[in-house]
């Protein structure tokens, strides 16, 4: 056994304590941990024995294994040598055919109950599985026989958390995501989007690592701290929908200004995650903020409930409400009752949009 | 004679399986099987086709900007929108980006480990591998100690006796032939490139809000609005961060990943006498210089039949058909028939082994894939046949230059290009020529800025009501992986039929009617293979050509009618 391993190995690459704990802290910031938790994080991911984790992919772009190579705090190359153990990813192992399959199989077999199963694309149920094999198996088989022995499963992606695009309208091939495909497996964590940002992915293996549990989720099994709050609530352009600014054709002055993009065909308000405050590749932009608006692809069925995409969404509360504002022209009082009348409008919304009778999960713990 | 199943292909995108025949320490026969398929196609009937730039660009996440471009250019064309100059080089960025980071990661991520030995790298002497990489090029990280460093740090990860995605590999096979220093390099280069694909994407996310899935695009232009007096579009700090971000990949392209190419194949010279391949190549072209009907493409069209460079032929889209003989598809017209994509059919017919399987029925239907054809010919798409097709068509100069250093380096002849070794050259040296080029893309942009041009779309098109109410669509892109073509008809403003055919459905389909194998499959037979339980080599030719099996199987539209009128980019 190695003694410090990680502290050994930080060292020899130039990056001091100090440098490891800036970077449990931006962890600690996107999990939104007090900063007592710094140590925690830092402890957690200096133990010895790497937790395992399989990716595996099925019906799939390899969008969510790109953003995943996307990752900057830790770097991919910090979480396959360092932090945790990648036994089988299709796209990045050195190993193939039979190679590969071994090591998956031998994988499951000695770390029953253990290991942490990361799952990209749906699961086709037609043609008896023929729609998608590997290595002459059925993605169904392969997904019962490893979903079925681990410690989690985390469905990366919104084709595995919620079917995505393979199971839009007419659904050619039958595909189902992992909580359909494979019913009951233990604690399921759907992390939706298309794809899901790699921040989030990170966020999540960090907080399983430092708090020994699994994070609380929302009604779609979705964890709070990246799917708590719409994109309506936290986005930068609230106050132009607030006053009544919007973009009304592409390039306008309002489009060049930032205004809303609300009847651009925006579904932010319909849309929980937390593109406003991550952003994606570093903080460095999110789609909102390069002019376009939000697809909703962090939703269930978003191919078929969010289209046309430039459709206006119906229905959201305090839509032009200062347009109304400005020509009236309002008392104190009135300006009052409308801020309070706003406030909280994505709660609304969302509840609107989402299942209402469904109560919010809590993976258990481990 | 064995019988070798590589199942599954790793470190590409998708799902590929290879059966061969190897005999006397060669491969004898291949065969080339996709086995996933999704039906994105028939998903897009009936939708928006303002819609379906963000349905196709979900075919891939690797070439994630690919699918959409090719769908924007395919439904522009059918209803006329004239994309604005700023969308034509905002698009132009977007695209080199793309194949440039693409290119890199291919090489380093997908590709290097075949040639490269990560435990041979563990017995390096540091001091060595410095002065290798200083004779290769003026890269700084280039010391002995810091080679020490990355030794250091993969000794520390292999003592921690968990050896993730590098477990159960083929170290040691009698094929890999660096020397420690030479592997170290690479090794040390692998995790370089893992952090520079990191930040050169980032021009994806100014320019297209985020990676992978870039969200800008718009049918008649881009959703990126072009101002240098806000601060909520392109301005001038954009013109500045794109600046930086393009010199980063110059200088990690010209400094790193080129040389690197050059002096990794200088072991593994016989390859570039093994995996040639088809023979035939075709390019479609693109880049756009100019905002004319007909522009003229930085990188140019143009189809090679035999390996004859002295002869160029035009592309024509109705000559391509695609066959069914070997996948699983039904034609109502027999399946020993070819169709023009326009006309194309797709009916998924499952016939082959019920899954779990040992074999295919290669003798029957073995593929998801269908198998493209031009002219009734197989054509090679990708890197190569651009660097070919500009290499014969002597423009961009830069190509020529450039080919012609790489072989007089290696000391070989313009006939290493038709080879395994060939394939690998040419994408780094249109990665060179793609990063070189975008300085005046972004030039380009801030002119235009200059003049107060700020337009990003073409409005008039945008309300379905502007649109003919039957009108058909080709639109072409040159992806990473090669010729890229998306056919579209929409009937009053929604899709009746949609189809692609993609560089992976070329290069990687199965035989046709006639038993003429596609590209992978010719390129496989006689690469040598020393031990058949570790298919090392096969690995090699087959990675050579950068699968994307996600994008190559596709499902069209039944629809049989006639086309009255067709627009082609």
């Amino acid at each position: 056994m190695i003694a410090d391993s990680l502290t050994q190995e930080l060292e020899h690459r130039g990056i001091s304590r100090r440098d490891f704990l800036g970077f449990c802290a931006s962890m600690a910031a996107v999990l939104g941990l007090p900063d007592t938790a710094i140590h925690a994080i830092a402890a957690a991911v200096e133990s010895e024995q790497k937790p395992i984790l399989i990716w595996l992919e099925f019906q799939d772009c390899a969008g969510n294994t790109e953003s995943f190579l996307r990752a900057s705090h830790p770097t991919v190359a910090d979480l396959i040598l360092d932090l945790i153990s990648l036994n089988y990813h299709e796209t990045l192992m050195a190993a193939a055919g039979s190679q590969a399959e071994q090591v998956l199989a031998q994988t499951v077999h000695d770390n029953a109950g253990k290991y942490i199963v990361l799952v990209e694309g749906s699961i086709p149920t037609g043609a008896d599985g023929a729609y998608c094999t590997i290595g002459g198996k059925s993605a169904l088989q392969i997904a019962r026989d490893v979903c079925g022995g681990a410690a989690a499963t985390i469905a990366v992606g919104t084709c595995a958390a919620f079917g995505g695009i393979p199971a839009a309208r007419p659904n050619p091939t039958g595909a189902l995501s992992v909580a359909d495909a494979v019913p009951g497996v233990k604690n399921l964590i759907n992390m939706s989007a298309c794809p899901a940002n790699a921040e989030n992915i990170t966020a999540l293996i960090v907080y399983y690592l430092t708090l020994k549990r699994w994070p609380p989720l929302d009604q779609y099994r979705r964890p709070l701290f990246a799917y708590g709050k719409s994109i309506h609530d936290n986005c930068e352009r609230r106050a132009h929908f607030d006053a009544g600014q919007y973009v009304e054709a592409w390039g306008d002055e309002a489009h060049r200004h930032g205004h809303c993009l609300y009847k651009m065909g925006c579904k932010g308000p319909a849309t929980s995650q937390n593109c406003p405050v991550v952003k994606w590749n570093e903080g460095t932009n999110w789609p909102i903020g390069c002019g376009h608006p939000c697809i909703g692809c962090a939703e269930p069925n978003f191919w078929d409930t969010m289209t046309p995409f430039y459709g206006r969404l119906p229905n959201v509360v305090g839509f032009d409400v200062g347009k109304w504002i400005d020509p009236v022209g309002l008392g104190l009082t009135g300006l009052v009752a409308a801020a309070a009348a706003l406030h909280g409008v994505g709660e609304v919304v969302r509840h609107r949009f989402g299942k209402t009778s469904s109560t919010e999960g809590e993976a258990e713990s481990e | 004679m064995a019988h070798v199943v590589v199942d599954p292909v790793t470190r590409i995108e998708g799902h590929l399986r290879v059966e061969a025949e190897v005999d006397g320490g060669a491969v004898k026969e291949a065969w080339s099987s996709s086995t996933m398929f999704r039906g994105i196609e028939l998903i897009l009937r009936g939708r928006d086709p303002r819609d379906a730039w963000v349905f196709a660009q979900r075919i891939c996440g690797v070439c994630t900007t690919v699918h959409a471009i090719a769908s924007i250019r395919a439904v522009e064309k059918a209803i006329g929108a004239v994309p604005p100059p700023n969308a034509r080089l905002l698009r132009n960025l977007i695209m080199a980006a793309q194949s440039v980071q693409d290119h890199v990661v291919h090489f380093y991520h997908l590709h290097a480990l075949d040639w490269v030995d990560i435990v041979s790298a563990l017995d390096a002497d540091p001091a060595k591998t410095s002065s290798l990489a200083q004779s290769l090029s003026d890269w700084p990280l280039s010391s002995t100690t810091y080679f020490s460093g990355v030794r250091d740090r993969i000794k520390t990860f292999v003592q921690r006796g968990q050896l993730g995605p590098f477990a159960n590999a083929y170290w040691g096979h009698p094929a890999y032939r660096l020397p420690p220093a030479a592997n170290l390099l690479a090794v040390a280069h692998y995790l370089e490139a893992l952090d520079w694909q990191r930040r050169f994407i980032k021009i994806h996310a100014i320019l297209g809000g985020k990676n992978p899935h870039l969200q800008s695009f718009l049918v008649g232009g881009m959703a990126t609005p072009v101002d240098p007096d806000s601060q909520n579009s392109l301005n001038i700090d954009t013109i500045a961060a794109l600046d930086k971000l393009v010199a980063d990949g110059l200088a990690f392209v010209s400094r790193v990943y080129l040389p690197d190419v050059l002096a990794i194949a200088s072991y593994y010279k016989d390859w570039a006498s093994i995996g040639a391949g088809i023979g035939n190549y075709m390019a479609y072209g693109d880049y756009p210089e100019d905002d004319s009907e007909n522009p003229q493409l930085f990188l140019p069209t143009g189809v090679i039949h035999g390996r004859d460079l002295t002869k160029i032929g035009m592309v024509d889209q109705a000559r391509i058909t695609e066959q069914v003989a070997h996948s699983w598809y039904d034609y109502s017209v027999g399946n020993d028939k070819g169709l023009n994509p326009f006309k194309g059919e797709t009916t998924p017919h499952y016939t082959g082994p019920k899954p779990p399987y040992e074999r295919l029925e290669v003798a029957q239907k073995y593929s998801w894939l269908k198998s493209p054809r031009y002219d009734g010919a197989a054509m090679e798409v990708g890197p190569l046949a651009r660097m070919l097709v500009a290499y014969a068509s002597g423009r961009p100069a830069r190509v020529k230059e450039l080919v012609d250093k790489a072989l007089s380096t290696l000391g070989v002849g313009p006939e290493a290009l038709f080879s395994t070794l060939g394939r690998i050259a040419a994408r780094a040296i249109e990665a060179q020529v793609l990063v070189e080029s975008m300085d005046k893309w972004v030039r380009g942009l801030a002119d235009n800025m200059a003049r107060r041009d700020y337009r990003i779309q073409d409005n008039s098109k945008w309300e379905p009501s502007s649109w003919p109410s039957d009108c058909f669509g080709a639109g072409f892109h040159e992806a990473p992986r090669g010729a890229l073509g998306h056919w579209v008809h929409i009937s009053n403003g929604s899709i009746v039929n949609y189809q692609c055919v993609v560089p992976s459905t070329w290069n990687a389909g199965p035989r046709d009617a006639e038993g003429q194998p596609g590209p992978y499959e010719v390129a496989l037979v006689g690469t040598p293979v020393a031990k058949p339980e570790q298919p090392l080599e096969i690995l090699r030719t087959v990675h050579s050509f950068d699968p994307c099996m996600a994008c190559g199987v596709h499902v069209v539209d039944a629809s049989k009618r006639e086309l009255a009128r067709v627009r082609v980019m």
